[in-house]
């Protein structure tokens, strides 16, 4: 178990004192200039080193995609834009650091920045967190009247400027471009790629989009070295994490623990494990609702981290953990996701606007047991037509929870509509 | 999906004064001629006051930003946060029905929605003081299941306390948010199984919920005077060349940069008629264009044909018209574009005026009459 004095998220639960002074008592914003001094490649370097992988949920290395901002201005300006928009199924973790720890991400906001050329800043929060965009705001507010912000911020010698935007309940904001479109006042429609937004993404300039809790590690990885983050977890999935637990476990919470932890230790130490016990675990979604899903009997050596879940043919996502027992009818809460990603479709794309409202609708079949059982293929058939053939990702995270049921309860559902049909149960599912 | 206005509109919309300053002061946090950028928070704002989203809403915001109404209904129609239709006069009640809540219980409370307030999602309850919906995830999984009221998030909620809490909003009283089960934020409800080194002794409240109680506007329709305007990036703001300047916005920097409230909050649009308003001089202006014809005011930054029209009919025809006006002449043209205020000074008319007046190009009309932006084909 990750121990407190290695947590970079030392307020999440926000009971301590939540402004400026109280974050600078933990530790924060100390030394911040010195280390923009020490220069931008500097600091590419070391969060190349810490082995961050973004926690967004691609997970793809922090320190890489800084490097393909241009190192010249070519005339235009460079700009950051932190994606605070949560709205993956299970996730909110985001929402504890701004409403809690703001200062974590405003002085990570300033070194990512300047690492990346940019003067300019744009958070953008989804519109639903109310409070927490005030909350963040007024740390803003605080941290330019300290002068942390605006001309010569923190005495680094760097001018830099940050924004809070906020958006209004769409899901689809939270890919990349999409929210790049938002930002410019537009209807949230992914675009095509390339051109990648470090080429031409907000107002057309150079542009790199990350996590509110990939920016606000950093100026702790940066203070303690690259060396200390990289030193949790297994190699290439390096570092700290939260973890939000929801569902049935005796106690859901937020939780920053260590990379690679083991499923079991996470759900003892701080959940008061499985509601009923462990077997009375079904099944579990290990990184909020774009991954397929894992049965409880495989997850209980599992182990939370990018790389193992990937060989589950799941993934870790953004570290949302849904924990479903066995009161829980898998079919429907997998037909509530089918729900969500055709309500947040765009609509721009045909696989992914069509099939989302078809695979729904078969989905609904599965789980009144009304289908044939030759539909399950067809509906598995469907979900490989959508996935890799629409703009953004939407179109495959719609298609993954599917494939995930499928191939762990097609039982299930095959008795299901075997029982719809006879009015009985086969043996199988009675014992 | 298919979302449309509501079949019943009122006249006419106008942001109260305050809400009007804070408006103005988002736009300057988007780079010039970038003010589209700001359209989610200005209509949402106009949500806020109105408690739905109205088409002559849709239509102010949409002026101010320079914008033809089409790409403001677009926004509008596709954001699910903007409710197109009249909500409960109390509360609309968001209930999140997404996987993680609906495994913990969301789907009694909706039928705790269905019995108490009405059969279906966005209809009003009998008497017309709730509404509503389902939505979906509210990124408070850990604390579900949940539902938000106005602007608070009610967490760890059972049926009996999500009833009472409906019960209570209809007797006038505003529940206190947050977690319902003597939960603080997001910790295991049992104690905290980390950061138990050192205790300092906690607020009563977590963040969320302290700003609820403090600021007391749950389900508050806003006026823009709960909160002191705050908009340090105009006083403070590190000026770069990509970002409008300090001295182009409409709220007086002095002001913001003192993180005090704004005091001269300019009139609401709608009671601002032409020739009345107290700013500045009004400078001359003819009856029609002079006989050369009317100089193209559209190869002005910031002036489209809409905007053209206004001009025209308020007595300016030509650049040296407008290259000539002094602080004060701007100030009253400024206050007197109905829809467009501020944009003389925003979009920096008069220096443009003087250029196009001199015969000399600027960057914006070379580029306007090369492309030709406003061609009608």
């Amino acid at each position: 178990m990750l121990k407190d004095q290695d947590r970079i998220f030392t307020n999440i639960y926000g009971m301590h004192d939540r402004t400026l002074a109280g974050a600078k008592a933990r530790g924060h914003w100390d030394g911040t200039a010195s280390m923009i001094k020490k220069g931008r490649d500097w600091i590419v370097d070391e969060m190349k080193k810490s082995g961050l992988r973004g926690r967004g949920g691609a997970g793809f290395p922090t320190g890489l995609k800084w490097s393909f901002m241009p190192k010249e201005s070519d005339g235009r300006p460079s700009y950051l834009v932190v994606n605070a928009d949560e709205s993956e199924p299970g996730t909110c973790k985001d929402r504890e650091i701004m409403r809690h720890d703001p200062h974590t991400l405003i002085e990570g906001c300033l070194i990512a920045s300047f690492a990346m050329n940019a003067n300019t800043c744009y958070i953008y929060i989804r519109g639903e967190y109310i409070r927490e965009k005030e909350a963040l705001q007024a740390a803003i507010d605080e941290a330019y009247e300290a002068g942390l912000l605006g001309k010569n911020a923190a005495k680094s010698g760097w001018d830099f400027d940050l924004y809070l935007h906020h958006g209004a309940g769409a899901y689809i904001c939270g890919e990349e471009t999409s929210l790049l479109e938002s930002l410019e006042g537009k209807k949230g429609m992914p675009r095509m790629k390339p051109p990648f937004p470090a080429g031409a993404g907000l107002y057309g300039c150079p542009t790199t989009v990350n996590n509110v809790e990939s920016i606000a590690v950093v100026p702790t990885i940066l203070r303690r070295g690259a060396e200390w983050f990289s030193g949790f977890g297994r190699p290439n999935n390096a570092g700290t994490k939260l973890f939000a637990i929801s569902g049935h476990v005796n106690t859901p919470c937020v939780v920053e623990e260590e990379m690679s932890i083991s499923f079991e230790d996470l759900i003892e130490t701080h959940c008061g494990g499985i509601r009923g016990g462990w077997d009375n675990l079904k099944a579990v979604i290990p990184g909020g609702s774009s991954v397929p899903m894992i049965p409880g009997a495989q997850m209980r050596d599992a182990i939370m981290d990018f790389d193992y879940l990937r060989e589950q043919r799941s993934g870790l996502g953004t570290a949302a953990v849904i924990v479903m027992d066995n009161s829980t009818d898998v079919i429907k809460a997998i037909w509530r996701l089918s729900k969500f990603y055709k309500h947040e479709s765009c609509g721009q794309c045909t696989p992914c606007r069509e099939g989302t409202g078809w695979m729904m609708r078969v989905m609904d079949r599965l789980m009144t047991g009304e289908a044939d059982p030759e539909e399950i293929d067809m509906l598995l058939d469907v979900t490989k037509q959508v996935e890799g053939h629409t703009i953004c990702a939407l179109g495959d995270a719609a298609a993954w929870p599917i494939q995930g049921l499928i191939r762990h309860f097609r039982d299930e559902i095959e008795d299901r509509i075997k029982h719809k049909r006879t009015g009985r149960v086969s043996a199988v599912a009675a014992e | 999906m298919l979302r449309r206005l509501h079949h019943e509109q009122p006249k006419d919309f106008a942001f109260t004064a305050a809400n009007l300053a804070w408006a103005e002061a988002q736009i300057t946090k988007y780079p010039e001629g970038r003010q589209a950028s700001a359209i989610i928070p200005l209509l949402w704002r106009a949500q806020e006051q109105e408690g739905w989203l109205t088409r002559p809403a849709i239509e102010h915001v949409s002026d101010m930003l320079g914008l033809a109404y089409i790409r403001g209904l677009e926004v509008a129609s596709f954001y699910f946060m903007f409710q197109l239709q009249p909500v409960g006069k109390i509360a609309h009640i968001q209930v999140c029905g997404t996987t993680s809540c609906m495994i913990c219980g969301a789907e009694d409370l909706i039928a705790v929605c269905k019995d108490k307030i009405a059969a279906k999602p966005h209809q009003l309850s009998e008497d017309g003081n709730f509404s509503w919906e389902e939505v979906e995830c509210l990124g408070s999984c850990s604390n579900a299941p949940m539902a938000q009221i106005g602007k608070d998030y009610y967490e760890d909620l059972t049926t009996e306390r999500f009833a009472q809490i409906i019960d209570e909003l209809e007797s006038g009283k505003v529940p206190v948010p947050g977690p319902q089960n003597g939960r603080y934020a997001s910790e295991p409800l049992s104690g905290i199984t980390s950061l138990k080194e050192y205790d300092s002794g906690k607020t009563q409240y977590n963040a969320s919920v302290q700003l609820a109680t403090d600021i007391g506007d749950t389900v508050k329709r806003i006026d823009g005077t709960e909160v002191p305007l705050l908009a340090p990036w105009q006083g403070k703001a590190a000026n770069t060349s990509n970002k409008p300047a300090s001295k182009t916005t409409i709220v007086k920097p002095e002001a913001a940069s003192k993180a005090k409230p704004v005091k001269t909050a300019p009139k609401p649009v709608a009671s601002a008629e032409t020739d009345t308003s107290g700013a500045g001089n009004k400078p001359k202006t003819l009856k029609a264009a002079r006989a050369s014809g009317a100089d193209d005011l559209k190869l002005i930054k910031g002036i489209g044909p809409k905007l053209e029209a206004l001009v025209n009919r308020l007595g300016f025809y030509h650049f040296d018209q407008i290259g000539n006006w002094t602080d004060d002449e701007v100030a009253w043209v400024d206050q007197n574009l109905e829809g467009f205020k501020g944009r003389v000074t925003r979009d920096t008319w008069v220096a443009q005026a003087k250029a196009l007046a001199a015969g000399e190009e600027t960057e914006f009309s070379q580029r306007a009459k090369k492309d030709g932006i406003y061609k009608k084909d």
